[in-house]
This record gives structure tokens, sequence and C-alpha cells, in this order.
């Protein structure tokens, strides 16, 4: 780095040329007074709090946007420098409510810190003040612009951290505003409630509503933590006062996210104090739920379970586990399945969205994860492919991201049949029709080879198969796949070439892949395409399934699957069993278990007796849900492990009651093999942690199971994984990696597959169109497809206060043709039935879906979505097609 | 001494403004086909000689700034001629655009050339509609006669803001955001227009360059004050006899200005001051009226040349009740951005009208000259920086007049 000599403050430094001068004082250990500057945002250079005195200059340069030049000359506390600041001060306090004492940023507000600094007590200027009215018109943030200096934080922050654009200003001079568009509350303007907005602002003007009044800033305790929702792994500081959560405030060290949240993660904790929250165990007598003692709701446990292992065998058992839980809750659960139970069958949801991820790129690529990290879709990629996949809503800090990148220059293609709204921002749009991902991707490889843009390196020496593939794409024409996807010949061109041309391009999927019948096939099918084109094993490229949940590559690297222990280690193999069974001192089985749908296929036939699930909801989440209704009532004994007494849980013998994210020590690992620390905030609120309620219940039936801490657990965890041997708690304090991490000194793997594949050469799988397994037809004439929205989670959310507050309900989307059809406009009420079950729910008109096709979110219990979603599973990884099913639509009014 | 001299308003009430043929016939073009053949770096070179400095009121070398732009590597660059014009009481650039708008043209070309650009805009003052229908005519004769080549220019109507005449805000306003100033650097030779290298200059500027060309730089240099060489275009308003425009080289004095050319005070009244510059402009008292109007030698006395606006004022003012009107005119010209001049400007007005009112003490008058300090060198931009100045310089040469009124 090129550096420049300068004085600052009579003394000589050197600073990196082309840094600011306000940079500059900072590494030589001097801190310029700024407002408006805040290093993750573009450069302003308004507030002018940061000028200095440069020798040659007859104004004071703004700090903050000015560059160093050899030889430069500071002052940055020279007397004008001083007059400067303390008038500029008196100037912004003039016009602004003095009522610090009350005020809920004070502690962490700048104006009052360089007041005090600058011993500003009072304004010389009295005069005209704004009046604005106060808008607490929403359940997050409260808005009080007599406190804005117009920093222009918030409005950059929108813009370039979330991509909003919902804020701007107002009006001119002494009357400028910064505010949404239209001056409207932020409830009734564009805005998301990702909070950075609050998040960035110096002052009082914007606060987090649920702090109000709770606590002076300086008397909040600060727990780093990770975010308990989706798999994109945010870090944040929930904040604590005597005892109690009162916030999330962001953590500028936060290693994925910065301070960028979602409303999810800043709003949505809320549900920790839901008054619904369970806090003693629960046993059901006489078909009614009765409080019960620990101990008799153990001992009621140890005696069902073990009867049902003995009378029926251990087979009889199975277990779900959760993409919700811990990575030590979930390695306790698979080790009591088959060291306790005898069993592999344990399972948990990602069955029910990536087990196509984990099994596909096995096959393609030998490991099932994400292939690169999520900062090089900022730092690194030119080109972001995105199929199946909605970020914006369903991780909205990667969507934030990658519109970002976009907005820098990097080129973005979205393939998906909704227009979603990164759909409507990419540079190319291709709505093919639902479930035609196959005969799409095989479509451009057919281009691709064609013209002869394939790698033909990297195909010779990184992959095998490849004369099949080639051959199977022969037959995937351009017009053929065109007339099949809905896709002009046009754009397959443009997609094709742009894709293998552009050296850094990083194609991202996620459940409109995973959740058909073909899923599997889909993911070996994006896997194929990075093959063709050698776009894997680099920074700035790959196949990157986002994952959903917060821990669901975590649940199954821990082995919470029915052939894998922790690490993918295969149950089949008798080295690893050996090697587990000598830890945990007991015989393993050898057969690999039931996944999530054969367990309730298995109930139904009375195969499977007793039930144990930690923190799942099938019945919420799980399709063609009254079968998995019948399936669980034939349960001989079912105990559930839950925050709530969820739709699940009601169905149970035993329920204990769960602790929360904030009140547990553990790890969540992320989408992009990341495991961080989830950390105790609270005392549990039913006494006592997860991990210690499953080490109890496991003792009792006669396992002695002892940790101190879940640093414990997970040593032994890492001592049986050789893929995270290198990991441990104490690591984690320090630095934050990804796996494969086989040593401690190994600096982990953000990038996999680098040189070779983990099974060698990578494995081109060619692979037919296979069409949805219903589709509309005569009786059933709509599709309807499923998915999440922004604000809210699968499940949990819903019990957020906040949240639920302003998001309440299903409002599913119609075509404006078939609203038309049946009289129907935006909150009208609609039947929707399948050959499964049926539902009422609320209308919104919009032409996001294709004509025919209706889209409805999942996360309502009156609105119970998966009663008519379809019964076909993905034949390798079990996987329900809840993208597609055949449904017919009714308005109520007329149907009464 | 003392003689008008006409350069940039040669050919004023000589030709027919709509027809190019006229202006061909007084040798228009020459100079811009004499560019060509001199090469890019022999022309700038040239202007460099000239020592011509920026007409819009900021004074910088038009060569050097050019040579920012010519070295810059960009796949685009553009050119930018300032018309916005939006000084109360100026007028000098609507008079070289309504009667010579090719010699405007023209130097637009010839700069394009110099640095390598092939878009051009004139961002004019949207108060002029005759105007910009004048350019645009002006454009289409000079584009059928083939005289630009691949330079295209395209006129701008001015989104009605005095602020917008600054460079980096008129260069948003062309983005089609809202025209508020940017931060310097980067500065637009470097980064301008969508952030390409773009240069920006003053009608006047442009209309000085294809004589400059014709005549050499050497030539130029020699025309009055020598550190700010050439001519001037001064338009006289207030309480003077001669209420019209005169251009004049740049080592006359306000003197001159004023009493030669301006005939003197109205009504055989005293003199008590004199504006230059526009709004912005210091108040200059008897006492100073030797001073030429040179950018350098304005500066000494702790004045502008500004657009070359002059407001003469006899003894019959009130230069409180004055100055608070300006004030109020900036309060309201403020774009808001930063926050010394959002806040300061409004404090300034508050202030000014409690004097003006006979409710202010020493005291204010005091915060005044603080206010004014600090604004006139933190401020983002020129606006700020300069707002104060009337106040200033009025509390300093004319205490008289804040006495009489304080409590
Ligand atoms: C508030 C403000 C208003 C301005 N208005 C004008 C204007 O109307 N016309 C103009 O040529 N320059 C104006 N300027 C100066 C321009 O910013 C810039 O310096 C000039 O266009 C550069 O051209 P020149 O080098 O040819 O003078 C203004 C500056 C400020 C700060
Ligand atoms: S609301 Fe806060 S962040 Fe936004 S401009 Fe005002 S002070 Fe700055
Ligand atoms: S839900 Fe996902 S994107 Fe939102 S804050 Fe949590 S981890 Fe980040
Ligand atoms: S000095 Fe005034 S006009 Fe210039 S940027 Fe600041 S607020 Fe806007
Ligand atoms: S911090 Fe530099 S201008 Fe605001």
């Amino acid at each position: 780095m090129e550096m420049v000599k300068i004085i600052i403050n009579g003394k000589e430094v050197e600073a990196p040329a082309g840094s600011t001068v306000l940079q500059a004082a900072e590494l030589a250990g001097i801190e310029i007074p700024r407002l408006c500057y805040d290093p993750e945002l573009s450069a302003l250079g308004a507030c002018r709090l940061c000028v200095v005195e440069v020798s040659g200059n007859r104004l004071l340069p703004a700090s903050c946007v000015t560059p160093v030049f050899q030889g430069m000359v500071i002052e940055t506390e020279s007397d004008s420098v001083v007059e400067a600041r303390k008038t500029i001060l008196e100037l912004l306090i003039a016009n602004h409510p003095l009522d610090c004492m009350t005020c809920n940023k004070m502690g962490a507000c700048k104006l009052a810190d360089y007041c005090y600094k600058y011993g500003v007590k009072e304004s010389p200027f009295a005069g005209e003040k704004h009046i604005y009215s106060i808008d607490d018109s929403n359940p997050f943030i409260i808005r009080d612009l007599n406190k804005c200096i117009l920093c222009g934080a918030c409005v950059r922050a929108c813009e370039e951290m979330t991509g909003k654009d919902n804020l701007s200003y107002l009006n001119r001079g002494f009357n400028r505003k910064a505010t949404t568009a239209g001056d409207v509350p932020y409830i009734e303007s564009d805005c998301v409630f990702c909070g950075q907005c609050v998040a960035v602002c110096p002052t009082g003007a914007l606060t987090e509503k649920s702090m109000a009044g709770l606590a002076r800033r300086w008397e909040i305790e600060r727990v780093q933590t990770t975010c308990p929702f989706c798999g994109t792994g945010c870090n944040f500081d929930l904040a604590v006062k005597d005892e109690k959560v009162i916030g999330v405030l962001s953590n500028p060290d936060a290693p994925v996210n910065g301070r960028s949240l979602c409303v999810k993660g800043r709003f949505g904790w809320d549900f920790i104090y839901n008054e619904k929250r369970l806090k003693t165990p629960l046993i059901k007598r006489n078909g009614k739920f009765e409080e019960a003692s620990w101990d008799e709701a153990y001992d009621l446990i140890a005696q069902k379970f073990s009867e049902v292992k003995t009378k029926y065998g251990p087979d009889s058992f199975a277990a779900l586990s959760s993409a919700r839980c811990t990575n030590e809750e979930n390695f306790l659960v698979q080790k009591f399945t088959r060291a306790v139970m005898g069993t592999n069958n344990i399972d948990h949801c990602a069955r029910v969205c990536h087990a196509p991820s984990v099994a596909g790129l096995a096959n393609s690529f030998g490991s099932g994860a994400m292939t690169n990290i999520i900062s090089e879709v900022t730092n690194e990629a030119e080109l972001l492919f995105l199929i199946g996949i909605n970020p914006t809503e369903a991780y909205p800090v990667v969507g934030y991201k990658m519109r970002q990148a976009h907005r820098h220059g990097c080129k973005l293609v979205v393939c998906d049949p909704r227009r979603t709204e990164l759909a409507a921002e990419a540079d190319i749009w291709l709505q093919q029709r639902h479930g035609t991902d196959i005969p799409l991707l095989n479509g451009l490889m057919h281009i691709i080879i064609k013209e002869g843009l394939e790698d033909k390196n990297f195909i010779a020496e990184r992959t095998e198969n490849y004369e099949a593939m080639k051959a199977l794409a022969a037959e995937y024409t351009p017009e053929h796949v065109s007339e099949i996807t809905g896709v002009s010949v046009e754009d397959l061109y443009r997609v094709a070439r742009l894709y293998a041309t552009t050296d850094k391009a990083m194609a991202f999927y996620s459940l409109g892949i995973t959740e058909h019948i073909c899923g599997t096939r889909n993911v070996m099918s994006i896997a194929n395409l990075a093959m063709l084109t050698g776009h894997i094993g680099r920074p700035g490229v790959g196949v990157n399934p986002v994952r959903g949940q917060n821990n669901v590559q975590g649940a199954c690297d821990m082995g919470a699957l029915p052939n894998v222990y922790s690490g993918y280690q295969s149950v089949t193999d008798q080295a690893i069993r050996e090697k587990h069974e000598k830890v945990w001192g007991a015989k393993l089985p050898d057969k690999v278990g039931l996944k999530i749908p054969e367990m309730f296929e298995a109930a139904h036939e009375g195969k499977i007796k007793a039930m144990y699930i930690l923190g799942e909801n099938p019945i919420l989440t799980d399709s063609n849900v009254n079968f998995i209704k019948e399936a669980l009532e034939k349960l001989d004994f079912f105990v559930v492990q839950e925050l709530f007494l969820t739709e699940t849980a009601e169905f149970a013998d035993v329920v204990l009651p769960a602790a929360s994210f904030a009140e547990c020590d553990g790890t969540f690992t992320n989408t992009e093999r990341r495991p961080q620390r989830v950390r105790k905030a609270i005392q549990p609120l039913p006494g006592q942690a997860n991990w210690e309620t499953i080490c109890q219940m496991v003792t009792r039936m006669g396992y002695p199971m002892s940790y101190n801490h879940p640093s414990e657990i997970w040593a032994e965890m890492a001592s049986l994984s050789p893929s995270m041997a290198g990991i441990s708690f104490e690591r984690m304090e320090k630095e934050s990696v990804h796996w494969p991490c086989p040593s401690p000194d190994h600096p982990g793997t953000p990038i996999l597959h680098i040189g070779k594949f983990t099974r060698g050469l990578g494995g081109f799988q060619p692979n037919e169109h296979i069409p949805p397994g219903e589709m509309p037809d005569a009786d059933y004439p709509i599709l309807l497809c499923t998915g999440r929205i922004m604000q809210h989670y699968n499940v949990t959310t819903q019990y957020s206060p906040g949240i639920n507050s302003v998001w309440d309900k299903e409002m599913t989307q119609v075509h404006p043709q078939e609203a038309e059809k049946l009289g129907l406009v935006t909150g009208s009420r609609m039947k929707v039935s399948s050959r499964r079950g049926s539902l009422v729910t609320n209308v919104w008109v919009t032409d996001r879906v294709q004509p025919g096709v209706i889209w409805m979110a999942h996360h309502h219990s009156e609105t119970p979505t998966n009663e008519v979603t379809s019964h076909h599973v993905c034949d390798i990884a079990g996987t329900y097609e809840y993208k597609v099913c055949a449904v017919k639509i009714e308005n109520v009014q007329e149907v009464g | 001494m003392a003689e008008e001299m006409r350069i940039v308003l040669r050919n004023y009430g000589k030709i027919d403004p709509l027809k190019i043929e006229d202006y061909l016939a007084q040798g228009g073009y020459k100079a811009l086909e004499k560019a060509r053949s001199m090469g890019q770096a022999a022309l700038i070179d040239d202007v460099k000689k000239s020592n011509l400095r920026g007409r819009g009121g900021a004074g910088f070398n038009c060569g050097m700034k050019w040579s920012f732009a010519a070295s810059a590597t960009a796949d685009q660059k553009y050119v930018i001629c300032n018309a916005d014009e939006g000084e109360p009481g100026t007028y000098k650039d609507r008079l070289i655009m309504e009667n010579d708008p090719q010699s405007l043209l023209e130097g637009m070309a010839i700069c394009a050339y110099a640095i390598g650009a092939n878009q051009g805009y004139i961002y004019c003052r949207g108060e002029y509609p005759q105007v910009i229908e004048i350019l645009n005519q002006a454009i289409d004769q000079a584009k059928a006669q083939g005289l630009l080549g691949d330079f295209d220019i395209e006129v701008r109507s001015g989104a009605g803001a005095y602020v917008c005449g600054e460079e980096t805000a008129l260069i948003e306003s062309i983005e089609g955001s809202r025209g508020e100033p940017r931060f310097k650097p980067p500065f637009p030779p470097v980064q301008g227009l969508w952030a390409k290298p773009t240069i920006v200059n003053n009608v006047e500027t442009f209309a000085n360059i294809p004589v400059i060309v014709d005549k050499g730089g050497a030539w130029y240099a020699d025309i009055g004050n020598p550190a700010y060489p050439g001519t001037k275009v001064f338009t006289l308003t207030g309480d003077v006899n001669n209420r019209t425009f005169f251009e004049v080289p740049t080592d006359t004095t306000i003197r001159a200005l004023v009493f030669k050319f301006g005939g003197g005070i109205r009504g055989g009244k005293k003199f008590k001051a004199v504006q230059i510059g526009g709004t912005s402009g210091a108040f200059i008292p008897e006492s100073l009226l030797d001073t030429q109007v040179a950018f350098d030698a304005m500066s000494a006395i702790g004045a502008t040349l500004g657009s070359g606006a002059t407001f003469v004022l006899d003894e019959t003012r009130d230069l409180v009740d004055v100055s608070t009107r300006i004030a109020k005119f900036f309060e309201h010209e403020s774009c808001g951005k930063c926050a010394p001049c959002r806040e300061g400007t409004a404090r300034m007005h508050e202030l000014m009208k409690k004097l003006n009112e006979g409710k202010g003490s020493s005291k204010d008058v005091a915060l005044l000259e603080k206010l004014g300090r600090v604004m006139s060198y933190s401020c983002l931009c020129g606006l700020g920086q300069a707002a104060p100045a009337p106040v200033l310089t009025t509390i300093k040469h004319f205490p008289a007049d804040y006495n009489a009124k304080l409590m």
C-alpha cells in the first residue's frame, strides 16, 4: 500500500494514500467528531462537524470526505475548528427538543456526546423550531423527527444496505426533512421494517419502540448471539436489562451481516415473552393436558419409551430433531435415538426443504452444502444466477446483499415463475412455467455446448460422465425447451451465453428447486450447469443452496438424519460405527433409518409406536397434513418438547417446555457452513435449558448423560467428526470459520472443491424432464404454489406480538384474470380445495403470479396451507412437492 | 485607459443570432478548425497560456481545468455549459446567448475536442425559455452545416433553484436527482456527470475561447490585469445613471465602473456602497473603490467578482434593511443539505430581522459575526460559504447603520 506522510496536530504520521483525513487521524489515534459519517455508508459530507484546519486551505474542509496528500498539515482541534464545531452544535440544538432526560437514546446519542465534549449547554440561537408530530404508527420504530439532525444516515442505510429506497428528502433549506415518500407514517410507506435506519441514526430521532422507557443505554447489557430465524446467520446483540430482553441492537462486528438485519431478526424476538410460552411439563390425562412436575414427566417418558422398545423393538421408535435448535441439542437427540433407543429413525425438517440439496450435491460433488460463501456476493461475483429462490423475502439479508451487488454493476439473472422483487429488478428474468427447471437447465446446457462455450479443460480434468450429459443435452433444443418452459428462445440464448462467458458467475437456488417431485434431480442439474462451465472451486462461483432455517445446516451436520452421524459419517460404515460405539458405550444400529414421510407412513401402518419431537411442527409445515394427523393419533406414546402448545404438541402425551434461543448457550451453523455462538442472555423461562432437559430425560432412562456446558457436547461431537475437529467454543470466541476444518490450526474452508471435488471427480448426472406429480386438470384447474413471506418465519414469528400485529393473516396471491372470473378483489375471502383438503383464505389480487396460478404462504394456523398441498415426494430425498399441486378456488361469498 | 473592449460581445448587434451564415461571415468556426489542427495538447497549452480564468465566479484557470479532464481516462466525457444565471441582477450570459449563440457553441466544441468528449449539455436557466429556443435553433443550424462533427449538444432547462448553478448541484440536476451540491473532491473534471470526467464552464468563459484560439493565448494574456487577464462583462443596477452593461478589461477600477461607465449616482446623491458579484457579494465602501475588477484584487479587499452584477447604492440606503432582505434570500435558497447553511441561514435571517426591527443588541451583532465566520469556512458549497458576506461586510464597513438600530 502506498503511504503518504502527513502532520496531524504537530505529529508526523503515515497514512495510506487515498484515505480520508478522518481515517488517517483515526489510524493515528485521533478521533474526529462526526455525525453524518458512517463507515458502512457512502460519504455525505453534510454535517460539517468533522471539519479540520489544513495549512494552505482558506476553508475548513470536512475531514470525512477530504483525501490526504503528501505533506498535508492538519490541525483537528484548532481554535477555529473548535469554534466551528461549537457553533454547528449550537445551531443543531437550537432546533432540537432538549428533553435528554427522557430521551431513549441518551447515553448513545452522538449529538449529546459532542455537546458534552465541547461544553455546549444551550444555544444562543433562539428562534423557530420544527414541530413535527411523532410517528409511532408501527409496533417497532418510534420516529421523532424533531430530534433529526438530517445526517442522512437513515436515507443512505435504506438505499444502500437494504435497497428499499423508502426514505428520501423532502423540502429544502430549513424545512428539509428525511422522510418517506409523501411524508406518510412508516406503516403506510413501503417500509419493510428491517430497522437499518434505527441502527444508524445517531440521535433519538429513530429508536426501538420495545425499549422505550425501559432502560438508559448504559444500563443495557449486550449479549451477542445468532438470529434464530433464517439460515443467513446474522449476529446481533440482545439488549438485556434486569434479566429481561428488551430489544435487539445491531453489532457492527457481526461477521455475516454487519449491522444489517431483517424485520424478523430485529423485531421478532418478542415471541420469547409470548404469554402462551410453556413453563412447566404437561401430561395428557383423559384427553386433557395437566401441569406436571419434571420428575413425573421424566418417569412417564422413561417408562413408556422403554416399554415400546422392549415390546416392539427399537425401530418402533422415531425422533424428529429440529433445524431451529442448537447444534448441541441436535447432537444429543440423535445420540439418544441411536445409542439409547437403538434406531436410526432420526430426521428433521431439512427433509421438507433441503434434503434434495444434501442428496443431490453429494451425488454431484461429494458434499451437500453451499460451495461458496455469502460475502462473495458483494466482493467477488460478476453474475448472480438465481433459480427458484426469493432472497429478499426468505433470506432478506442475503437478498439485500444481492441487490447491493447488482446496484454496483454485478449482473443479475433470475429464473422464477413468479415476479419476485429481485425478478423485477433483474437484468434478465426468465419466467419459466412451474416445475420445468430441468428442461430449462438442460436447454441452457444445450446452447452452451452447441456454441462451444463449455469449459473443456475443467470437464476433462475435473469431471466424469460428460458424454452422457452431452447426449442428453443434445435433445433439449432451444425450441423444444421454449415450448416446455414458456421462456423465449432468445432469452435462453442470452442467459446461456451470459452465464457461460462470465468468469465469476455464482448460482443460488433454494426451495423453488428442491420442493419438487424431481427436487434432487433439479439440484443435480444446476450442478451440471456449473461443472459444464467450470464455475466451481473458485471465489465468486459455485452452486449455493441458501438454507431456510437458522440451523438446518447444523442439524444436518450434527447427524439428525437417518443415514449419517455428525459430519456426514455413514451409519452403515462399520469402522465409523465402532468409533461411535466406543465413545458412547452402546451398541449402534447398522441399518439406515426412516425419513420423515416414511415415519408418518410407518406410524399410519402401526409400525412406529412412539415418537419424540423437538421443536418442530409438522402439522403446520409438512405437506398432506391430514394424513400426518391420523398418523400421530395412532401412536401409543408421543413426546413433544416445544416453546408453545403447537398444533403438533396438541397430539402429544407429554409436552416438555422448551427454552428459546435467548435462554440457551450453544451454536447455530449458518447456510455457509459457519458455526456461530448462541449465547444465553436470560434465565430459561421453563427453568432449564433444552440440553439439560434432554440429558435429564435420557439419564432417567438409564443412560447417564451429563455435561457441564454445551461446549462439552460440541467437543464430543468435534472429536467424532473429522470435518469439524478443528472448531471449538474457544475458537468461536475469537473467529468465525467455515467447516471443513479438520484441525485447530486449519483456517477453515470458505470455498469447497478447490482443485478436487470431495468425491474426487465431479459427476455429471443427466436428468430428463419430470413433470410435477399433480397438475391442474378439469376438476382442479388452478396451480397452487407455496412459499414464505419476508415478515414471517415458517413458524414462531406468529408468536411475535409485534410482527403479528402488522402481518396477521395469509394473503393469497391471485392473478387478476382469475380474480375477475370469480369476482374476487383484494381482501375477499376465497375457498381453496385440493384432493386432500380445503381452507378459506384472504385474496390479494396481483400479477406477481402467472394466470392460472395462486400462491400461498404457510405461516398461519387459521389458513393451514399444507392441508391442501401435494402428497407427492421427491423419490430420492423424500421431500414433499410443496411447489406444485392442483386446486380449485371459489369465491366464498358465493359459496356461502 | 478605461475604454470598453468587446471580446465576448464582439458580435453584439452586428449579426443576426439566428443566422449562422452571419456568424460564419465574421470568421466563426475558424477557431474550431484551427483548434483541431493544433492537436489537443497544444490547444490546451495555449488556453493555459491565455491565463483565462472562469467567469462563473470561482475564477479557476480554464486551461488547467481542461487538462485534468483531458488526462483522465474514461469511456465517456462531457462538456457542460453553465447557463443557469440565477444571480438576481445578472444577465450577461443571456446577452451572449441571445446575441451570439454560435460563439458559445464553438467554444464548447473546442473544449470537447480538447478533452475528447462527444456529448455536451447547456444547462440554461428555466426562466429563459426564449433563450432555450434560440440555442436549440443554433444547435440545429451548426449540426446541419456539419460544423460540430460528432459532438452533440443538448439544452436542459434549469430546475429553478439558485443553488442549481453550483456545478455539482447542476450535475445532480442533469442526472435527474435533487439539485444539491456534492462534496469536492472529486472535482467534476475527474468525476462529474454520471461519474465521468466533465468540464463545467460558464457561458462567458466559453465565449472567450474562439477568440483566444484565433488570436493566441499570449495576445489574451496581455489584456487587462495580468493575474486575471481579458475582459469581464458587468451589469449595472441600483442607484446609478447608466443601468446597463459593459465589457471592460480587468484592470478597470470599481470607481471607473461606477462613475465613468455607470455615469455616477442618480439624482445627484452621494455614493454609499457598491455590491459586486451578485447577492452574495461584499458591500464595498468609497475607500476601496480604486480596486481593479480582477479576481485576486477583489479577494484582497474581502470582496468577489462573482457574476459581475454591480449593485450601486446611494447615501439614502439603509444597509441593515438591504442585508436583511439578502439574508431572507439565502434562507430561501439554502438546499438544506449541510448543517451550518441549513440552520445558519435561517438564524442569520432571524437575527437580521431582529436588528432591522430595532430589537437587537450588540450581542446579536457579535453573534452574527461568529455565525457568518463559521459559515464562510465550514459550509459544504459556495452558497453557504458566501451567504454571510453581505452581512459581514456591512457590519465591517458600515457600522453606523447597525448602531443606529440597536436597542
Ligand atoms: C450557489 C452557487 C451558484 C452558482 N451559480 C452559477 C451560475 O449561475 N452560473 C455559473 O456559471 N456559475 C455559477 N456558479 C459557479 C459554478 O459552481 C462553477 O464554478 C462555474 O460554473 C465554473 O465555470 P467557470 O470556471 O467557467 O467559471 C455558482 C456557484 C454557487 C456556489
Ligand atoms: S432520522 Fe436519524 S439517521 Fe435519519 S437523518 Fe435524522 S438524525 Fe439522521
Ligand atoms: S431472519 Fe435471516 S436475514 Fe433476518 S435477521 Fe435473521 S438471519 Fe438475518
Ligand atoms: S452550503 Fe447551503 S446550499 Fe450548499 S450544500 Fe450546504 S445547505 Fe446546500
Ligand atoms: S462527519 Fe464529515 S461532514 Fe458529517
